[in-house]
């Protein structure tokens, strides 16, 4: 049954309808001066949010079609991972924009300066290659064992986006944490079944992943 | 395109008139009883306020903004958390005790605390450490007309502030990751200068829950964390007492924490500031705009290392 609805035509619609539903979110709620009393705040929050529980879900696509044995989910990793890379580029553009008002030397000195923001540049930059070379033509140009190779960045790329968000609390890092804990279930799953030899089948860890997915969506 | 809030903000007298709601307060009563959350509501009016010559001319941020977007971590990291878990918060009975280095000891209650001076309305500026910036108008009474009531001995060279904890009360403050009961402290001549307010109101009333009622400190010339909220207990010492961000990371926060455009943050600049409401960010100014009142309070010092 959800093999069937997993391959369907209209899943991938879906998928891309609710992956679009942060940034609608967003913009029904700035239509409606609904954005607290620090609206370029809540929305670096925001998609900063999405960007590092986009890139998650990207990583929890292969542990997932491997324990659970649903392979028909690698046909959305792409998109997912792209509006990793598209919410991400809205995070460092309300940066840029509405922080530093495109102030260059003020930017350059805040990358050398303040590690938060090194960081996260780096994982955004990161990003770069993965989001341009997703497309098939790349796949085929770079050959399949180099492209899983250059695309391993992604594990840099979450581990960047903790980081940053560690480095930038005050004081309460319980938010940081969850996303480092899911993080390290998912890097742990796939140890644990390459280890294995990509056996699939029905793993320990899977549902605990979906769990910790769903958590985070909700 | 982003637009911010910037609600127009009301004149006292458009405020509610108490009964009015006194009556929503019985008719969100019945809501609470039926099991539904319901906004805090606003507090008592204050009569016969002076209007400060203190104050600066600037609009003051929406009363929204002041009340809903607030750092009182016993109630919540997030900023509009405190707005909604502080709102059964026990402000009454409230009572201060006045020690250590003084001549007169005491333990006021809030009345007395009240009778002390008479209150005034500053407008003042507020500059977060995090960047941001509001104007808010507080009503209360300069700080030392209550030193000069406890009369300090001369070896009194700061004072101490503690604010009330009860983690009953505050169950979410096991999450702030910072020491609690909160505490905070100046120096004596800090202290007693004109400016440093003892506030008991914002916007005509009593203080909400969340922007430290019953009673607490407001330092205009320096980052809001030092206006510790809340208070139930100042002391006078020989020596600098601990504060409370300074003890979870010293490198960060210090004790004299004075607005200060060019000693940054480790991890962000202080040369500019989002005032809440605006689009644009603004020069901090130092001292927060003040230096002509406290500017000699620091001779001779180096602010880079005193932070």
């Amino acid at each position: 049954m959800a093999p069937r609805l997993l391959s369907s035509r209209w899943a991938k619609v879906l998928v891309f309808a609710l992956s679009l539903v942060p940034l609608l979110v967003l913009g029904w709620r700035g239509l409606r001066q609904d954005l607290g009393a620090n609206p370029v705040e809540f929305i670096t929050r925001s998609t900063g949010d999405w960007t590092l529980r986009f890139l998650l879900l990207t990583l929890a696509i292969s542990p997932l079609r491997k324990q659970a044995g649903l392979a028909a989910l690698i046909r959305f990793r792409r998109m997912l991972g792209l509006f990793s890379f598209f919410y991400g580029s809205l995070h460092l553009l309300t940066y840029v924009w509405f922080d530093k008002f495109f102030d260059l030397g003020d930017i350059l000195k805040d990358v050398a300066t303040r590690r938060f923001i090194t960081i996260g540049l780096f994982g955004f930059l990161a990003m770069l290659p993965l989001a341009v070379t997703s497309t098939s033509g790349w796949i085929r140009r770079l050959g399949g064992r180099r492209w899983k190779l250059l695309h391993r960045l992604v594990y840099a790329c979450v581990a960047a986006g903790v980081v940053h968000y560690y480095w930038l609390v005050k004081s309460d890092v319980r938010f940081p944490l969850v996303y480092a804990s899911i993080a390290g279930v998912l890097l742990a799953t796939r140890r644990y079944t390459e280890s294995r030899g990509l056996v699939s089948g029905h793993g320990p860890v899977a549902p605990a992943v979906v769990s910790a997915t769903t958590e985070l969506i909700t | 395109m982003i637009t911010t809030t910037s609600r127009p903000d009301f004149l006292h007298s458009e405020v509610t008139p108490k009964a009015h709601y006194l009556n929503r307060r019985r008719f969100l009563g019945g809501l609470a009883a039926a099991g539904l959350a319901f906004p805090s509501l606003a507090g008592t009016k204050f009569t016969g306020v002076v209007k400060s010559p203190l104050s600066t001319a600037e609009k003051p941020t929406s009363y929204d903004a002041v009340t809903k977007y607030n750092n009182f971590y016993e109630f919540g990291t997030g900023k509009d958390q405190p707005a909604e878990t502080a709102q059964n918060f026990q402000t009454s009975p409230w009572t201060v005790v006045i020690e250590g280095e003084v001549a007169k000891p005491r333990i006021l209650d809030l009345d007395a605390i009240l009778k002390i001076a008479p209150l005034e309305e500053r407008i003042y500026r507020h500059r977060c450490v995090e960047g941001w910036s509001m104007v808010v108008p507080w009503i209360g009474f300069p700080l030392s007309a209550l030193i000069k009531l406890a009369a300090p001995s001369a070896s009194a060279k700061y004072v101490a502030f503690q604010s009330y904890y009860d983690i009953r009360q505050m169950p979410q403050a096991r999450y702030g990751g910072i020491p609690f009961p909160y505490v905070e402290g100046l120096r004596l001549d800090e202290a007693m200068n004109p400016l440093t307010l003892l506030a008991v109101g914002l916007y005509g009333e009593t203080l909400p829950n969340q922007n430290g009622a019953p009673l607490r400190l407001v330092v205009p010339w320096k980052y809001g964390f030092k206006g510790i909220k809340s208070i139930v207990k100042i002391r006078f010492t020989a020596k600098q007492p601990p504060t409370s961000w300074s003890m979870a990371n010293a490198r960060e926060y210090g004790f004299y924490s004075n607005v200060n455009p060019r000693v940054d943050h480790p991890r962000w600049s202080q040369a500019k500031e989002r005032r809440m409401g605006e689009f644009f960010k603004r020069d901090t100014l130092l001292f927060n705009g003040y230096a002509d009142q406290v500017a000699a309070l620091y001779s001779g010092m180096d602010l880079r290392k005193d932070y």
